[in-house]
């Protein structure tokens, strides 16, 4: 359940599929343009309701509730060995074996 | 108000007039061409007066730094004698993190001048970000429209980042699925809110990077006692290389301009199923390519993006190299930096290999780093999409398929595009059903477009 003035992610479909440009590859033109947004809910919704919210900059823009308090998840990734073997390899033909 | 695509889309030059303050048929000719010099000075602003107004941002005169340690490796690839010294122009250390705030200068300045109260968009890259931090500091409102998630709402991490670094600095981000037609959603928003269009491609934006050409003009002889022999610019868009070869040239520069891009051939820029397959979201052939034949596919109806005009050559790098060469920058000189901005290094690498040492090679930006945005979190991000990660041979990756780190820095090389064919393919572009009306103007036009002569235009004219 979300409140009035909760922060939340809204998305929406911009164009279905079959209003999609023409000049598309297929495997695009098979899915809707869809669009998300944040702004501050403006009346109680649940997760999935259509509800319209205030975004930063003032705009009222309508969509389905999809995230209260949306945040950023994305990090610097798994551990990936060959990124530390670059940086070895580089030094020692730079600066010599003894490195 | 009919809001359907199709509609949108039929009054998109009265929005674009209204959003960017300038009515671009008045620089169009009869026949084929326009005046793009005179596009241009329509701007209003000399390059003295573009330094102070970036200046009134803490914009520019970023540090321009020897790269002692990396040129010392591509000598150990060369033959004796070769490696000239590198030099990288720390754009990173702009406020917002990339040259693109020179380029949201302008824009945003422009927009507050005439008396709009914010600035929309269309970028998935580092202006977004520039855009945001000058609206900031410009006390106007900004909205920031990306293409950054498959149809299964997968985001490409560096886009992510980006958004993250938007919202940070105060603008709504308006994030949608793979499709060209985002622009017809930027032009939704342009008309809904009456904001001025901070577009890549306006004059504004790249008369705001010519001051980075001079800079490096004015920066190397001060430092090195005379020009550099090359500038190697990462090429997408065409508004960076366009920008720095303007700049350079107005300080009366002799260095040769080399573009350079990221293969990613192979690969459809609109295809959902491919978007997530690319390590790059910018700085690749994907755009440098069509932008540079066709840079009036843009959201102004006359780009001032025109790469053609300034490329003395055009080459290009693997994923792989590029990843390989930011993790040698953060390695051996110190510089953590984000991996697209290094496209034009990695080149800069080999192109040095064929210079004597005691030439000088510029690379001309680099850009922040974070989470998302960075070697470790996008080389991660391929692994998991299934991109065959390895050490090996450049030469042999495949766009989409893999990723091959040189198993030694000699293997890092550069292909060289074929600019006759890509000019022969603008002359075409510019062309289109006109072939037997052409007039002398016209065949003018094209030469500019080319960089080239007479001579070549009627021979790629007959050919048509």
């Amino acid at each position: 359940m979300a409140k009035k003035g909760d922060w939340v992610q809204i998305h929406t479909v911009v164009l279905p599929p079959e209003e999609r440009s023409s000049a598309l590859p297929e495997d695009t033109k098979a899915n809707p343009l869809e669009m998300w947004v944040k702004g501050y809910l403006q009346q109680d919704a649940e997760i999935g309701d259509e509800a319209e919210v205030i975004t930063r900059t003032g705009r009222r823009a309508r969509g389905e509730v999809v995230k209260v308090n949306p945040y950023f998840e994305h990090n610097f990734g798994f551990f990936i060995p060959e990124v530390l073997e670059i940086g070895n390899t580089v030094r020692k033909i730079t600066f010599g074996g003894e490195y | 108000m009919d809001n359907s695509y199709d509609a949108i889309m039929a009054r998109k030059n009265e929005i674009i007039k209204n959003a960017v303050g300038m009515d671009f048929d008045k620089f169009e000719k009869p026949g084929i061409g326009f005046d793009y010099e005179a596009m241009m000075e329509a701007t209003g602003y000399t390059i003295d007066e573009i330094r102070r107004v970036q200046s009134l941002f803490s914009i520019g005169n970023t540090p321009l730094i020897e790269l002692k340690n990396l040129t010392e490796l591509a000598r150990k690839c060369a033959p004796e004698g070769k490696g000239a010294r590198i030099f990288i122009k720390d754009e990173a250390s702009n406020p917002s993190g990339s040259f693109k705030a020179r380029r949201a200068c302008t824009s945003v300045y422009q927009a507050k001048k005439l008396g709009y109260k914010g600035v929309v968009t269309a970028t998935s890259g580092n202006y977004g970000a520039a855009v945001a931090c000058c609206a900031a500091m410009a006390g106007l409102k900004c909205i920031v429209v990306q293409e950054c998630y498959d149809s299964k709402g997968v985001g490409q991490p560096e886009i992510i980042e980006k958004a993250r670094k938007c919202e940070a600095l105060g603008a709504e981000v308006v994030q949608l699925t793979v499709g060209p037609e985002l622009f017809s959603t930027v032009l939704q928003l342009l008309e809904e809110t009456g904001y001025f269009n901070a577009s890549l491609y306006t004059p504004f934006g790249i008369a705001g990077v010519e001051t980075l050409g001079y800079e490096i003009a004015e920066q190397f002889r001060a430092k090195v006692g005379k020009d550099p022999d090359v500038v190697v610019c990462t090429n997408a868009g065409g508004g960076n290389l366009t920008g720095t070869a303007r700049g350079l040239r107005k300080a009366g520069c002799s260095a040769k301009v080399i573009a350079a891009s990221v293969n990613l051939s192979g690969l459809h820029m609109a295809s959902d199923a491919q978007f997530n397959k690319k390590s790059f979201t910018t700085g690749h052939t994907g755009f440098g390519v069509p932008y540079a034949v066709n840079p009036d596919h843009s959201d102004v109806p006359r780009s001032a993006a025109r790469p053609l005009r300034y490329m003395d050559r055009y080459v290009t790098v693997t994923q792989g190299s590029v990843f390989y060469i930011t993790e040698c920058l953060a390695s051996l000189e110190g510089l953590e930096k984000g991996p697209a901005g290094n496209t034009s290094l990695a080149a800069a690498f080999r192109l040095a290999q064929d210079l004597d040492r005691d030439q000088c090679i510029v690379v001309q930006e680099t850009e922040y780093t974070g989470a998302g945005k960075h070697i470790n979190p996008q080389l991660s991000f391929a692994r998991q999409n299934g991109i065959d990660i390895h050490f090996g041979d450049p030469k042999d990756e495949i766009p989409g398929k893999s990723i091959i780190l040189p198993a030694h820095p000699s293997l890092i090389q550069v292909t060289d595009l074929d600019l006759d064919h890509m000019r022969r393919s603008r002359i075409k572009r510019a062309v289109g059903s006109h072939k037997d009306e052409l007039t002398d103007e016209d065949i003018r036009f094209l030469m500019e477009e080319t960089n080239s002569d007479e001579a070549f235009v009627r021979s790629a004219i007959a050919a048509l």
